[in-house]
C-alpha cells in the first residue's frame, strides 16, 4: 500500500507546475542552444515510447491482448492519427482477444 | 488537434474567444474522459480513492505524468526520484510553454501566465498555439476548462466505478493510455522516419531493462529518466532539429 499518498500528490503536482510555468515567467526570448532545443524536441517520442512498450503487454490479462492491442493501435494511430479513435481501438482490440 | 475550423471566422472579443474555446474543447473533453476513467481504474488499483485522484488530476493536469505519478506513489519512491521523474516525463511542457510564451502579447499580465501554464497539454497547447496572431489567454482557459472538466470527472468516475464495471470492460479499457500515448508518438513518426526509429530503439531499450537481469532490478521512473536522457541526447546530437522554424506552416488566409 502506499503511503504519504497527499505528500506525493504535492511534490509532483508543484514539479509539474514550475516546468510549465518556469518558461512563462522568465523565458520570454526564442532558446538559441540547437542541441538543446533538439534534445527538448526528441523527449516526448522518447519518454512515451519507453512508457508504453513493454508496459501495454501487462496492462490486460494477458500479454497477447497486449501485443493485440499494440498492433492496433500503431494502425490506429497511424490512419487516423485521432487521440480518441486510436484509444478506442486498444480497448476494442483488448475486447475482441478476450471473446476468443 | 485540427485547426482548420479556427480560421473561419475568429472572434472578435474576450468572451467571444472564451465560449469559442468552450466549444473547440468538447472533443478533447470527450476524449480526456474515456482516458482518465482508465487513470482512475489504474489509481484504484494502487489504493488511491476518489477525492486523492480528483485531487491528482486537477492539480496535475497531465496524462503520462499522472500515469508515472501512479507508478512513483505505488512504489513509495523518495522525494529525489518523484521529482526526477515528474521532470523528465513532462520534460515536453517545457518545450510547449517555451512556445506559447511568445504567443502572448508583449507585456501581458504576469496572472494569465501563471494561469496559462496551468493548462499546457499536448491537446490544449496545440490548439492555443494554431491560432493567428496574439492568443487571447481566455481562448485557453476556455478549451482547459471543459477539458480539464472532462479529464477530472473521469478520472473520479474510474476510481469509483471501476469495480462496478464488469472485468472485461476495465479489462479493455486499461490500455486506453497507451493508445493515447500511441496517437502522440505514431502520427509524427510517419512524417519523420527518424522519430519512427527512435521511437523503435526506445521501446526496445526500454524491453531490455526490464527483461536483462541485473539492470531490470532499475525502478522504473529511473528507467524512464535514464533512457530518454540518452537516446534523445544522443539524437540531438546525430540529427539536430533545422535551426529556423522549417515547419512550412502554410498561412492559410481568410480568401
Amino acid at each position: 500500500m502506499p503511503k504519504h499518498i497527499y505528500f506525493s500528490l504535492l511534490v509532483i503536482s508543484l514539479t509539474i507546475y514550475a516546468i510549465r510555468v518556469m518558461p512563462f515567467l522568465f523565458i520570454r526570448k526564442p532558446i538559441k542552444n540547437r542541441w538543446f532545443k533538439s534534445f527538448l524536441y526528441y523527449v516526448p517520442y522518447v519518454t512515451l515510447a519507453v512508457m508504453t512498450f513493454p508496459a501495454i503487454l501487462t496492462a490486460s490479462q494477458t500479454p497477447y491482448a497486449g501485443a493485440v492491442a499494440l498492433a492496433a493501435g500503431i494502425a490506429a494511430a497511424f490512419l487516423s492519427e485521432d487521440l480518441f479513435i486510436t484509444a478506442i481501438t486498444c480497448c476494442a482490440a483488448v475486447f475482441l482477444t478476450g471473446l476468443f | 488537434m485540427e485547426s482548420a475550423a479556427q480560421n473561419k471566422k475568429t472572434p472578435k472579443t474576450t468572451p467571444g474567444w472564451f465560449v469559442y474555446g468552450l466549444r473547440n474543447g468538447i472533443p478533447i473533453c470527450m476524449g480526456y474522459f474515456a482516458v482518465s476513467f482508465a487513470l482512475g481504474i489504474a489509481a484504484r488499483n494502487i489504493g488511491m480513492n476518489a477525492l486523492q485522484s480528483g485531487i491528482m488530476s486537477a492539480a496535475m493536469v497531465a496524462s503520462a505524468g499522472e500515469f508515472a505519478a501512479l507508478t512513483l506513489i505505488a512504489s513509495n519512491a523518495g522525494v529525489i526520484e518523484m521529482i526526477t521523474t515528474a521532470l523528465i516525463v513532462n520534460l515536453r511542457y517545457f518545450l510547449m510553454s517555451c512556445s506559447l510564451t511568445q504567443k502572448l502579447k508583449p507585456g501581458s499580465n504576469p496572472l494569465h501566465r501563471m494561469f496559462l501554464a496551468q493548462f499546457v497539454t499536448d491537446e490544449i497547447f496545440g490548439l492555443s498555439v494554431t491560432v493567428e496572431g496574439y492568443l487571447n489567454p481566455f481562448y485557453t482557459y476556455g478549451i482547459g476548462i471543459i477539458s480539464v472538466f472532462g479529464w477530472c470527472t473521469g478520472t473520479v468516475l474510474g476510481v469509483l466505478m471501476g469495480n462496478i464495471l464488469p472485468g472485461w470492460a476495465t479489462d479493455a479499457l486499461s490500455v486506453a493510455m497507451y493508445g493515447m500515448f500511441l496517437a502522440i508518438i505514431i502520427p509524427p513518426s510517419k512524417k519523420n522516419h527518424f522519430i519512427g526509429i527512435l521511437v523503435a530503439i526506445s521501446m526496445a531499450a526500454s524491453w531490455i531493462f526490464t527483461e536483462a537481469p541485473v539492470i531490470r532490478e532499475i525502478s522504473s521512473g529511473f528507467r524512464i529518466i535514464i533512457l530518454t536522457v540518452v537516446i534523445a541526447g544522443i539524437a540531438a546530437v546525430i540529427r539536430p532539429i533545422p535551426d529556423e522554424n522549417e515547419e512550412a506552416d502554410t498561412e492559410q488566409g481568410d480568401a
